[in-house]
């Protein structure tokens, strides 16, 4: 559905991404793990149009949409639930919803996304007239997610949706994600909490300093001494012996 | 909005309406003068505030914008016959020596002449941020003044052009101001307006969720062109006169003075805060004149010190409500009724009424 070609991205010399290739097949859910600095959020913004791309090629659907605004790569139904929430704090949760849904049109078929989001996250429902600077982090990051949601994305990017998050908000994050999957939507998600990712992951690529060093399905990459090593914080069963 | 709030929102304009006729035949000169002010900054500061407060683009360049519609007012509805009367210095350009416009043409053709210039500047300007575009902005507003003292034939320079049919009565400009805020209030509820706050707040994530930054904040810069242009013809023709050095970057100080008061992204406060500023500057002078009590002069009042109480107290309301008397709430029916409920329900509680 979604493919990253050779990719490459550079900040002023510097260069973020060496040339990676991902694939996020339809009806999937794929994680990008690494520390930081490793390239992962750069990859999705280069996916998103918001950073420039040096070579390289991202194709939806078959069709290139390398270079291509932002506003025209969210009309294609590609979503980003940005890193640290990046609400609108000054607005209500009901505006920020409807920020969302900016690029449609169809009021009956908002209505009905605005119901669907209310129904995931009910505290929001609550919360509708509250002004989001207002919410708990964990809420703010539920608005987040909703309001990605009501763009309706077929692929929904998200940017540590756990981040600064109580682990209590983190696993009902994740069982959202789920949730959100099992409606449809293809997940492309960026963790440093490489363990729960890779858990709901069918497929994982490990990104380090701008190169994938590794891929494979959410289980072999767990099993992976390198992996738990690097990321899951178990030390070399070979070593430990 | 529910069909209740509809009715008192008719019933608020008829009011005014209402109150407008009464000025309009009773009230002295000096009063409706004050009153017509009152309106044009309004209708000035609005059109800044949506810039400013709640597309959060931090432009200085009112004053330019403003000038060009009261130019256009100026140098258009001047009657042709006292025309070499008023351009007795260098007769004015053939090209428009005999082009004479009614008063409302003239306006919006200002506005639109406003809005289309700031297309022109906004393509580079607005891809700069906070105090960059404050500069730029600043500096095209300096430039447009400079062009107008130098455009001899066409704005008769440095003297100003006089004789302005003063069309601009009560009626016209509140009539103006009323459709001016009624605009702005539905396109801030709009989509757009959704949009234009979402920028203000983070252009990062508003980028994110496919509005297009460029676009929109073009938009709201042209629309707060227009009214601005809008609001110097109206005061063109309220004074009769222009002159180059009405539209010092001062002016655009006042109107930021304005917004800042009255609320960055509200359009209640500013409406509020445009009558206290322009009445207060108004009211405030009799501190300008010589006082004495029981034959003793009090040493500070002479010209001047009114501006010194008016920043006193301006420092005061900075200090102590930094949002502006607002913020970005609005007042609406909503809460004048919750407050009459409230009202009601402390006097119950006291007893007085069962």
């Amino acid at each position: 559905m979604l493919k990253v070609e050779n990719l490459t991205v550079s900040y002023g010399g510097i260069e973020a991404l060496k040339g990676i290739t991902i694939e996020v097949p339809e009806g999937s859910i794929v994680t990008l793990i690494g520390a930081n600095g490793a390239g992962k959020s750069t990859t999705l913004r280069s996916i998103m149009g918001l950073v420039k791309v040096k070579s390289g090629k991202i194709t939806y659907q078959g069709e290139d949409i390398t270079g291509l605004k932002t506003s025209e790569i969210v009309a294609r139904g590609i979503t980003l639930v940005p890193e640290g929430r990046r609400v609108f704090p000054n607005l209500t949760v009901y505006e920020n919803l409807l920020i969302g849904a900016y690029l449609r049109n169809n009021k009956e078929q908002i209505k009905k996304d605005l119901a669907w989001v209310y129904e995931l996250f009910p505290r929001l429902k609550e919360r509708s007239w509250q002004l989001a600077g207002t919410l708990s982090g964990g809420e703010q990051q539920m608005l987040a997610v909703g309001r990605a949601l009501m763009s309706r994305p077929k692929i929904l990017m998200m940017d540590e949706p756990s981040l600064g998050l109580a682990p209590l908000i983190v696993k009902s994050i994740f069982s959202i994600i789920q949730q959100i999957y099992n409606n449809g939507v293809t997940i492309l998600l960026i963790e440093q909490n490489a363990n729960a990712a890779l858990h709901i992951a069918d497929w994982g690529y490990v990104l380090e300093t701008g190169k994938i060093v590794l891929s494979g399905t959410g289980k072999e990459l767990l099993e992976n001494e390198e992996v738990k090593a690097a990321y899951l914080g178990k030390k070399r069963q070979a070593s430990a012996i | 909005m529910k069909k209740e709030d509809k009715i008192l929102s008719i019933i608020l304009i008829a009011g005014l309406f209402v109150f407008i006729a009464v000025a309009d035949k009773f009230f002295n000169l000096y009063v409706q003068r004050v009153l017509n002010l009152c309106a044009i900054y309004t209708i000035l500061a609005l059109s800044m505030n949506l810039i400013n407060g709640f597309t959060g683009l931090f432009s200085l360049g009112h004053a330019g914008f403003m000038a060009i519609g009261a130019y256009m007012v100026g140098i258009f509805t001047v009657p042709v016959e006292i025309r070499p009367m008023v351009y007795f210095m260098k007769p004015m350009h053939p090209a428009i020596a005999d082009i004479e416009m009614p008063f409302i043409v003239a306006l919006i053709l200002g506005g639109l002449l406003s809005a289309f210039i700031a297309f022109l500047i906004g393509a580079p300007v607005l891809r700069l941020r906070d105090d960059y575009l404050a500069i730029a902005t600043l500096g095209f507003s300096e430039i447009i003044r400079i062009v107008i003292t130098n455009a001899q034939s066409i704005t008769n320079g440095s003297l100003g052009i006089k004789n302005i049919p003063p069309v601009a009565n009560i009626w016209w400009i509140y009539i103006t101001m009323i459709i001016s805020i009624a605009f702005i209030v539905l396109l801030i509820n709009s989509s757009y307006g959704r949009a234009f706050k979402a920028i203000r707040e983070d252009e990062i994530a508003a980028e994110a969720m496919g509005i297009n930054l460029f676009k929109h904040k073009m938009m709201s810069f042209m629309i707060g062109a227009f009214f601005a242009g809008i609001g110097g013809g109206l005061y063109a023709a309220l004074l009769g006169t222009v002159d180059p050095k009405n539209f010092l970057f001062v002016l655009t100080y006042n109107f930021l003075l304005i917004i800042v008061l009255g609320g960055m992204g509200s359009v209640s406060g500013t409406i509020i805060s445009a009558y206290v500023v322009t009445a207060g500057q108004e009211w405030l002078r009799f501190l300008d004149e010589p006082l004495s009590i029981g034959g003793i002069a009090i040493p500070l009042f002479r010209p001047g010190f009114r501006m010194v109480i008016f920043s006193l107290l301006l420092m005061i309301i900075v200090l102590f409500y930094r949002d502006g008397l607002m913020g970005t709430r609005e007042i609406n029916w909503e809460m004048i009724k919750n407050f009459g409920k409230r009202f009601k329900l402390r006097r119950v509680k006291s007893g007085e009424v069962q």
